[in-house]
């Protein structure tokens, strides 16, 4: 009896112990890959990572025990007051026409919003801190964020988180249209991961496949969202997602097949052991009866999503289940073609800028939006962010639909201030339906000062996209309510009725020539002056001080002995 | 018992001896009088052409890391992006052999400086350490007076100077004076020196602070030569002093001996067609006695000891009681994402303060009336 005593009681103990420990909240992770193939024969694949907790940031005593959610990430929630942060790095441009819309949407080159905290008093010096302290995180070069390139949006770029109160004050939103994404942003983003790249689907992300393809983009969202229906709770959520589109004849060698190891050069052979559901889909609704493309190994699972405003169907694949892998322990899914018939879906919504104009002085900007929907209008808010050295005339502004004027609602225009803030132009315009609408407004180019152009200025300068964020009418019904049962691509933008669906579109970047000067010229300019001062004053300083002597040229030798002789002979010398 | 005792005096000798060679090794393995190794590597050149001078500093880079050196001690500045360079027809690799048989680049690279980020005033800055106080860890040279520094430099260089990014460029007198003001905070204990431009053995000639070792790939008046073009990526791969440089250190593993004067020997005329140059006069010890991996390699701090640690109990969280009992009265929800109809409705803020209308109207009106007061009506035609 001693014995059972002497082992229960401590045994007693712990467990009594284990319930005093208050539970740091509960930590979730869920991975998915889906998988879309496209009707050019290219392959767009989406991972998204998402880590739930319920915990409180902004508590007193600092958070310190960290389990799922990364440590950096959280001290950066927690110094700067941060209420959500959105950042993505993209390397090439999303194609709609060709593509269809992306899961989430990204521009070119890096970009970053954040919204703050109420209790935030000096905004811009978080802002500038937070942007510092990112940049060594990421590797990324995002300390060139700095008052020239924010911008305080209006209207646009709302939280996508819970929230109180909207107050723009507390928002910000920078762009760097330059950024490049190699393997050094990769890297720190894959170690956020909480089974790094060791197991589950980030074995996946190799960066000789991932940046050898026609559109790359990771990005991470951290907000705060409801727990469940009632929304009585939140958590903090941490996405992370990574789009890529690979090419058909880059990638894919033209052939019409893809699977896992071409895509990626690697199999699966488990699931991530901290993961509650890891899971991939393939979207099979254009392929109902198997008659466009097969796919291997066959998978009993199908589910269906609403999603970007269109029921679509996806086989899915359970990684936590161990009959996934069959007996060779690993999946290597196969997708091959049989026929290439097949009409795409065209988007509703879809946008383009470019620069027309010609020389180095003057210029035209011109955004062209397109309106698919046979009968339906609805409003887009356009978001423009141009730097200093583009003076823009705003007098020159014109919106027309089908060749007439199109009034927008709402403007708002704040103007640049050279070298300290760029423009920015939020607009509200109604798009009729089957039209197209267009965006004009004159600039002038500004000359710099030389020591403000880069090292390469001929390459040009560069102009981030425009943001159209609009609520696009859906043909199906959406599901205003998000749960933990969605599949995550399809439950990121809330949804507050159930006849549209919000998007967001992002245009290219402009890239504009300034007027260059030569930068040999202060070079050239020195040498020529003290040319010119050295030949001309030398010359001048030579005659005026210069005195001449006549000098006895140095005797040959036979001379010098005949004067020798002649020294001692008593005679004269010669001269 | 005479054997028994004979039997532990041997034993007492052999552990007596083991202990005597056991203190020798732990003496030699903190002879050399540092704590942690840092490593500055430096790539000065933008452009595509310039794929070689990006492929030396990363060979370097993976040399050092693979001898022990952590991402956290290694400042990696790059001027320009070769690995995702559109131009580049094998996306995310940088080759340092042809026939792209090494990739230098990987899979676990942390660049520190990019692009544009890599200019004299940073470079500079990370020495002396002056940065703004918002800087990142990862991008400052946090050394003391007991760290190795290994620097490296690359890119096109002149007599005296060294090119950064082909907008500006750092004198030889400018690096010695940053080097000095090392010294003055001490903030190194050794300082290896290596260069790899043309005519490099000019950036050291003005150095004069202690403790400094310097290598060059060429002698003043020389120029350094590039090692091999690959005909698929269209440019050279490497310099040639790097190039064997990274081939000898490809044979040093952690515990291996070689010391500098084995460094000295990389790359002979034969092989470089420059001649390599090396300066030790303000080195205090003996170049045969230093060790590569005193620099190039990384000392981890080890204590060997007998003696049991216990450690402490757990820390219990306080529980926050009365905070989870209470029941949350009031739900949440997310925002409309497009509000229209709240959007139109927007009052613009004004920012600037602009006087009422018509107060400018009603200021000239007063002046107009103080002023016909003053001098009469009769001047009221001259107005009208």
């Amino acid at each position: 009896y001693i014995l059972y005593i002497l082992i229960y009681i401590p045994i007693f103990v712990f467990v009594l112990l284990r319930k005093l420990i208050k539970e740091e909240g509960e930590n979730d992770f869920q991975e998915e890959l889906v998988i879309r193939p496209l009707h050019s024969g290219d392959i767009y694949a989406s991972f998204q990572f998402r880590t739930l907790w319920e915990t409180d940031f902004m508590r007193e005593n600092k958070v310190s025990h960290y389990r799922l959610f990364p440590k950096s990430l959280g001290q950066v929630i927690s110094k700067f007051s941060v209420r959500e942060l959105h950042i993505s790095f993209t390397q090439g441009y999303w194609r709609t026409m060709q593509w269809g819309q992306p899961f989430l949407p990204s521009p070119p080159g890096a970009e970053l919003w954040v919204w703050f905290q109420d209790s935030v008093t000096d905004v811009d010096a978080a802002w500038k801190e937070l942007t510092n302290v990112l940049s060594g995180i990421f590797c990324a070069s995002l300390n060139f964020i700095d008052s020239t390139n924010t911008v305080q949006p209006s209207a646009s770029f709302k939280p996508l988180g819970i929230v109180n109160e909207t107050d723009h004050r507390f928002l910000r939103y920078a762009t760097l249209p330059r950024e490049i994404v190699c393997t050094e942003n990769l890297t720190p983003w894959k170690k956020l991961l909480p089974c790094g790249s060791k197991a589950g689907l980030a074995v996946l992300l190799k960066s000789e496949k991932l940046f050898h393809s026609s559109f790359f983009s990771q990005t991470v969202h951290i907000r705060p969202v409801c727990q469940d229906r009632e929304c009585k709770t939140t958590s903090w959520e941490l996405r992370q997602t990574l789009n890529v589109v690979f090419d058909l004849h880059t990638s894919g060698q033209g052939k019409r097949e893809w699977s896992l190891f071409k895509m990626f050069s690697r199999t699966l052979t488990e699931a991530c052991p901290l993961a509650s559901s890891s899971k991939i889909y393939i979207d099979v609704t254009d392929n109902p009866q198997e008659e466009y493309f097969e796919l291997s190994p066959a998978t009993p699972l199908l589910s269906q999503a609403v999603v970007l405003g269109d029921r679509r169907t996806f086989s899915v694949y359970d990684l936590t289940q161990q009959v996934t892998f069959g007996t060779v322990r690993s999946l290597n899914l196969l997708i091959r073609w049989k026929s290439t018939e097949g009409d795409m879906l065209r988007p509703l919504l879809h946008a383009e800028r470019y620069v027309a104009g010609y020389g180095l002085q003057t210029g035209e900007i011109h955004t062209v939006m397109y309106n698919n929907h046979p009968f339906r209008s609805f409003p887009v808010l356009l978001l423009d962010s141009v730097p200093w050295y583009l003076r823009l005339y705003i007098h020159t502004l014109t919106v027309t639909s089908k060749g007439k004027d199109n009034t927008p609602s709402y403007i708002h225009y704040q103007p640049s201030k050279d070298r300290m803030r760029p423009h920015l132009l939020e607009m509200l315009v109604q798009l009729p339906p089957h039209s197209v609408t267009e965006v004009t407004v004159q600039f002038e180019r500004a000359l710099l000062k030389w020591t403000e152009y880069t090292p390469d200025p001929n390459h040009g300068f560069y102009v981030g996209s425009s943001v159209i964020s609009a609520l696009v009418p859906s043909s199906v019904a959406m599901d205003t309510n998000i749960t933990q049962e969605q599949p995550l691509f399809s439950s990121f933008f809330p949804c507050k009725e159930e006849s549209s669906y919000f998007v967001r579109v992002y245009t290219e970047p402009l890239l504009v020539n300034l007027p260059t000067p030569d930068f040999s010229m202060p070079y050239n300019v020195i040498c020529l002056t003290c040319t010119v001062v050295a030949v001309g004053y030398g010359s001048l300083y030579n005659l005026l001080t210069r005195s001449f002597q006549i000098e006895e040229p140095n005797p040959r030798l036979a001379k010098k002995i005949a004067n020798f002789i002649r020294r001692i002979r008593g005679v004269p010398l010669l001269s | 018992a005479f054997l028994l005792t004979f039997l532990s005096a041997i034993i007492m000798l052999i552990f007596i001896c083991f202990c005597v060679h056991f203190q020798n090794t732990a003496g030699q393995f903190f002879s050399s009088g540092h704590t942690n190794n840092w490593a500055v590597l430096v790539c000065t050149s933008r452009f595509w052409f310039n794929y070689r001078h990006v492929a030396n500093t990363l060979s370097v880079y993976r040399s050092v890391k693979r001898l022990g050196i952590p991402d956290s001690h290694i400042v990696l500045m790059l001027a320009d992006d070769m690995a995702c360079n559109h131009r580049n027809p094998k996306p995310a690799t940088v080759f340092s052999h042809r026939n792209m048989e090494l990739n230098v680049y990987g899979d676990d690279v942390e660049v520190d400086y990019r692009g544009y980020e890599v200019t004299v005033e940073n470079f500079l800055r990370v020495l002396t350490g002056r940065l703004p106080p918002s800087t990142p860890r990862s991008k400052r040279l946090l050394s003391d007076d007991r760290s190795n520094i290994l620097i490296y430099l690359t890119g096109h260089g002149g007599n005296g100077f060294l090119k950064f990014q082909d907008s500006e460029e750092i004198s030889n007198v400018e690096l010695a004076d940053a080097f000095e003001q090392m010294w003055q905070k001490r903030r190194y204990n050794e300082l290896l020196f290596i260069i790899d431009t043309c005519q490099g053995a000019s950036m050291y000639e003005r150095f004069y602070s202690p403790n400094i070792m310097a290598l060059a790939s060429s002698q003043v008046g020389e120029d350094s030569l590039s090692h091999q073009p690959d005909l698929a990526i269209g440019v050279h791969l490497m310099d040639r002093y790097t190039f064997y440089l990274l081939e000898f250190l490809e044979d040093i593993h952690p515990a291996s001996k070689s010391n500098m004067n084995d460094l000295f020997k990389v790359c002979p005329k034969s092989q470089c067609v420059s001649t390599p140059g090396h300066r030790t006069d303000l080195f205090l010890r003996d170049p045969g006695s230093v060790l590569i991996t005193d620099f190039f390699g990384s000392v981890r701090k080890v204590e060997i000891t007998m003696e049991a640690i216990h450690l402490t109990d757990p820390i219990l969280q306080l529980e926050d009681g009365p905070m989870s009992e209470e029941v949350q009265e009031k739900t949440y929800s997310y925002v409309d994402q497009l509000p229209v109809s709240e959007i139109i409705h927007q009052k613009p803020k004004q920012k600037d303060w602009h006087p009422p209308d018509g107060f400018i109207l009603g200021l000239w009106t007063l002046i107009l009336l103080v002023f016909f007061k003053t001098y009469g009506i009769k001047h009221l035609k001259h107005i009208f």
